[in-house]
């Protein structure tokens, strides 16, 4: 199947503005016709169901979790950006756009992200008369803060909780629209396949997680907006929940999957303190405004960080990127802190981190609150106390946070930190419509592989979910179900929903039946060493061919000596995440052998065999300008289709940051 | 800081639904690490319990880091255990000490229906929420975001009271199991700010009609749901809620 991106013809500043002039509508009798299913509630999720809600259609709402606003959007902490230009720094849609394609390394779809600049202040504005509390300036205006990889102040938050904030403003329109009965809402449901009927998604099968019951929800289409899959990584700072399970199934039904490798590890997270561990936690990239990075200038440095003075501190960010800083994207922090640790400049008790130091923030801060007071002679333990002031305002509850885990005090001793996986730019393939190859089935946010290319910018996913959700899907959506108005909604008693109920059934009876002896969590836990060790921060051919044969071999050990207790016909979540594991195990493979495929470096993934002397990630435009958007031909089976990326308006160039 | 290792005896209540009678039991656990999480040590114990071919104890978790509020245990009589303004997921293992005997229960609240074991059902909140705790604006409907100033002071105190996270422990500490925390705070969100104005009467009598329906307790004004609420929720909130509702009762709003 050729693919076709569906990116409107015309200036690229005018191709959202066109098509949303000339896209078909749906009338409003229509719409109440129309069945939609929206799996997953979180930005995306709760954003378009809220929408759809609002618009007419019949919305089915399903999340895993046991209320939908628990979506793991809710934990994203720095901020959202938008194009407003609020701060008269010389932004604009252009610059948010630019900053974006350059950000994500040269391989994001030109269309789609100036569709998603374009929209960004849209959502400003939507979220604020929803009543989202963002953090204002004494003039009551919105206050903006910096993020990684742009030197404007764009980026929107609500102190260390603008996920939540956001969240929470999706996730009451939605119950608004529960309440008027536009949407109905299926908490502590996993959605286990999608159901295609000549050719369309037509609906979904899904488990009750109370019961254990299955049930089949037809839809005249079906929304995945089920977030990334970092987990495949076992240590992530997603959810303990967060899962592949719906993109997946949709993609062993044909949607093809997009750039599976290129995923983002955050250069800034509580390091791993033991075997124990079960999930990472991340400081907000905001952080990076104020706190320096830094190691000691000697090897295996041994003196507490305060011990080692000014002059034998390598600010190793400030030296090497002198424009950006300690602002540089997440993928340039996350490499530069590895190679230091790998060089033997660590800190803490594993030597695998690096302080980040907020000292000089907090002298900063105190002379000006100070000199703000007219004390022109405060004497430094008053400067301090000040300073100590203004950067708990800022990042209170982080530093809060991160004295929970660690029991260290961050206003007295810097922060310890270390590269983490976050996000996955990769995910179903989807046209400009979010529409992926299967009609009638589409991906949302984090799901699809869309707007972010090979690294995203920070505060840029919920921006993206929010963008999806509230401004794109509500017009490409009618594009398409305008054709579909006289389809009669399917029964399902209808013999694909018979049959695919039955594979979803045959399968977790299959898993039950294994009664092995290892259990769930330890099989994910190795596949996540795997994942880390050979697909992770850096990778190389050999790594990676390692990977996938260790990966066909603990697949081949979970199917035959997996241990799952319990009955399936009740709440069981060793059974729920039995079928994950199985999930990512097979997503882990795909992974590597994209990474595989993709013989140069770009944004978050470094193939150690492509980079320059200064060890700087070297692109191969020539050969890999491309998407790679892989068909799952059978088990271990995959065909790779490539999707040129075009360059109209921006040339792609080397990233520098220096 | 030293880390060390410990043994501990966990009570646990295991309840295989929400039909049938649950029982405390009891279980060890050995060198739990004092940098583990609260509920890394629950992990221990479910894999031990895995490896013993027995069925691990359900508890409710998720994002672990102190935001998404659906873990819940009520830890030695005190929802989310401890720590102040901590959620379970957060709370360390450094708290006890070798030899502890740790207690842990779900919520107990008649609004809150035990699913499993630790899990319960906190739906009435999401009701509570869909009986009027938004405003009113459809999608492509809003104006510049800076074309509507706001009060810094009142855009904080927003905030504060926004930073409920639905965990429940409100209801879980109080005597009455009383939800009026949780519906003051969104009440108080919204009330606090210009968007919020137009429907805060139909707001706060609906919300506090659903909360009555769903067969939460009356508050009688104890303060053991701010003293525990793991987002330090104020219980100014409580008095701004009983303005608002008083305020709509005595001018006749009309419930929407």
């Amino acid at each position: 199947m050729a693919l076709n991106s569906k990116i409107p013809a015309g200036p690229l500043d005018k191709k959202w503005e066109t098509y949303k002039s000339t896209c078909k509508l749906v009338n409003p009798a229509n719409k109440r016709q129309l069945e939609i299913i929206v799996v997953g509630t979180g930005l995306a999720g709760a954003s378009a169901a809220a929408s759809l809600g609002e618009m007419g259609y019949k919305v089915k709402a399903f999340c895993f979790q046991d209320s939908p606003r628990r979506a793991h959007s809710i934990a994203a902490q720095g901020g959202i950006n938008a194009a407003k230009n609020y701060q008269n720094d010389g932004d604009s849609t252009y610059r948010l756009f630019y900053d974006t394609i350059k950000g994500g390394d040269y391989r994001a779809r030109e269309g789609n992200v100036h569709r998603l600049a374009e929209v960004s202040a849209n959502i400003i504005d939507q979220c604020v008369a929803q009543g989202v509390p963002f953090a204002r300036e004494y003039g009551g205006l919105l206050s903006n803060r910096s993020f990684g990889g742009t030197q404007v102040q764009r980026t929107f938050y609500a102190a260390g909780q603008t996920g939540q904030q956001l969240l929470i403003g999706a996730y009451q329109g939605l119950e608004r629209q529960i309440s008027l009965g536009t949407v109905t809402m299926y908490n502590r449901h996993e959605m286990l396949e999608v159901v295609k009927i000549d050719g369309k998604a037509r609906g979904i099968i899904a488990r009750d997680l109370v019961t254990g019951e299955l049930e089949r929800h037809f839809g005249h289409a079906v929304l995945l907006c089920t977030g990334g899959y970092g987990n495949v990584f076992y240590l992530s700072t997603n959810a303990m929940g967060s899962n592949a399970t719906a993109v997946w199934k949709a993609h062993k039904q044909g949607a093809y999957f997009g750039n599976p490798c290129f995923t983002q590890i955050h250069p800034t997270c509580i390091p791993v303190s033991g075997d124990h561990q079960s999930k990472l936690t991340l400081m907000s990239e905001s952080l990076r405004n104020d706190g320096r990075i830094w190691v000691p200038k000697k090897q295996a440095d041994t003196r507490k960080a305060f011990d080692i003075p000014e002059e034998e501190r390598d600010y190793y960010l400030e030296r090497r990127y002198p424009a950006f800083g300690n602002l540089v994207p997440r993928d340039v922090a996350s490499r530069a802190a590895k190679e230091r640790c790998d060089a033997g400049y660590g800190v803490g008790s594993s030597k695998m981190a690096v302080y980040l130091d907020f000292a000089s923030a907090i002298e900063r801060y105190g002379k000006v609150e100070a000199h703000k007071q007219g004390k022109s002679n405060a004497d430094k333990a008053t400067i301090y106390a000040m300073g100590k002031d203004v950067v708990k305002e800022k990042y209170g509850n982080l530093f809060e946070m991160y004295e929970k885990i660690t029991g260290e005090n961050p206003y007295e001793i810097p922060m310890r930190i270390y590269p983490a996986v976050h996000y996955t730019m990769g995910g179903l393939w989807v046209d400009y419509e979010l529409m992926t190859n299967i009609p009638g089935l589409y991906a949302l946010g984090e799901a699809n592989f869309s707007d972010h290319g090979a690294n995203r910018l920070g505060a840029s996913a919920l921006m993206q979910g929010l963008a999806d959700g509230y401004f794109v899907i509500p017009y490409t959506l009618g594009n398409n179900l305008a054709d579909d108005i006289r389809t009669k909604s399917i029964p399902t008693d209808h013999p694909a929903f018979v049959a695919a109920e039955k594979e979803v059934s045959d399968r977790i009876n299959k898993l039950m039946s294994i009664k092995g002896k290892e259990s769930v969590e330890s099989f994910h836990k190795r596949l996540g060493k795997i994942m880390w060790d050979k697909c992770g921060m850096g990778r190389n051919a050999k790594g990676l061919k390692e990977a996938i044969e260790e990966i066909k071999a603990l697949r081949k050990e979970f199917w035959s000596n997996v241990r799952i207790p319990g009955e399936i016909k009740e709440f069981n979540t060793e059974l729920d995440k039995a079928g994950r594991v199985a999930d990512f195990m097979e997503l882990g493979e795909l992974m590597c052998m994209d990474a595989l495929n993709r013989q140069e470096s770009c944004g978050g993934h470094f193939r150690e065999e492509s980079q320059t002397e200064e060890g700087e990630a070297l692109r191969d435009d020539e050969k890999y300008m491309y998407v790679s958007a892989w068909e799952f031909k059978g088990e271990s089976q995959f065909e790779m289709h490539k999707e040129d990326l075009v360059y109209d308006v921006v040339h792609p160039s080397a990233r520098s940051y220096k | 800081m030293e880390h060390y290792n410990m043994n501990l005896t966990l009570k646990v209540w295991k309840q295989k639904n929400c039909k049938e009678k649950g029982k405390f039991e009891t279980f060890q656990v050995s060198n739990i690490s004092s940098e583990m999480s609260f509920l890394e040590m629950f992990d221990i114990l479910n894999e031990q319990l895995v490896a013993e071919g027995k069925e691990p104890i359900a508890f409710d978790h998720d994002c672990r880091e102190g935001i998404c509020g659906m873990c819940s245990m009520y830890i030695n009589g005190r929802p989310h255990g401890p720590w102040h303004q901590t959620t379970t997921c957060q709370l360390h293992m450094r708290e006890y000490k070798d030899g502890d005997t740790i207690v842990v229960e779900p919520w107990r609240a008649n609004s809150f229906p035990v699913i499993k074991d630790l899990v319960v059902d906190r739906t009435a909140f999401d009701r509570i929420i869909a009986a009027g705790g938004y405003i009113s604006v459809n999608t492509g409907n809003a104006q510049d975001a800076n074309c509507l100033p706001i009060d810094k002071q009142k855009a904080d105190e927003s905030f504060a009271a926004a930073s409920c996270i639905g965990c429940g422990a409100c209801v879980a500490a109080c005597p009455n199991a009383s939800a009026m925390l949780f519906v003051s705070a969104k009440v108080s969100h919204l009330a606090l700010l210009p968007q919020g104005d137009p429907e805060r009467k139909m707001r706060a009598s609906n919300m506090v009609k659903q909360m009555d329906i769903e067969g939460f307790g009356s508050c009688t004004n104890i303060g053991a749901c701010e003293a525990e609420c793991p987002k330090g929720i104020s219980l100014e909130n409580i008095a701004r809620l009983n303005r608002e509702y008083i305020g709509a009762m005595f001018s006749g709003s009309k419930e929407g």
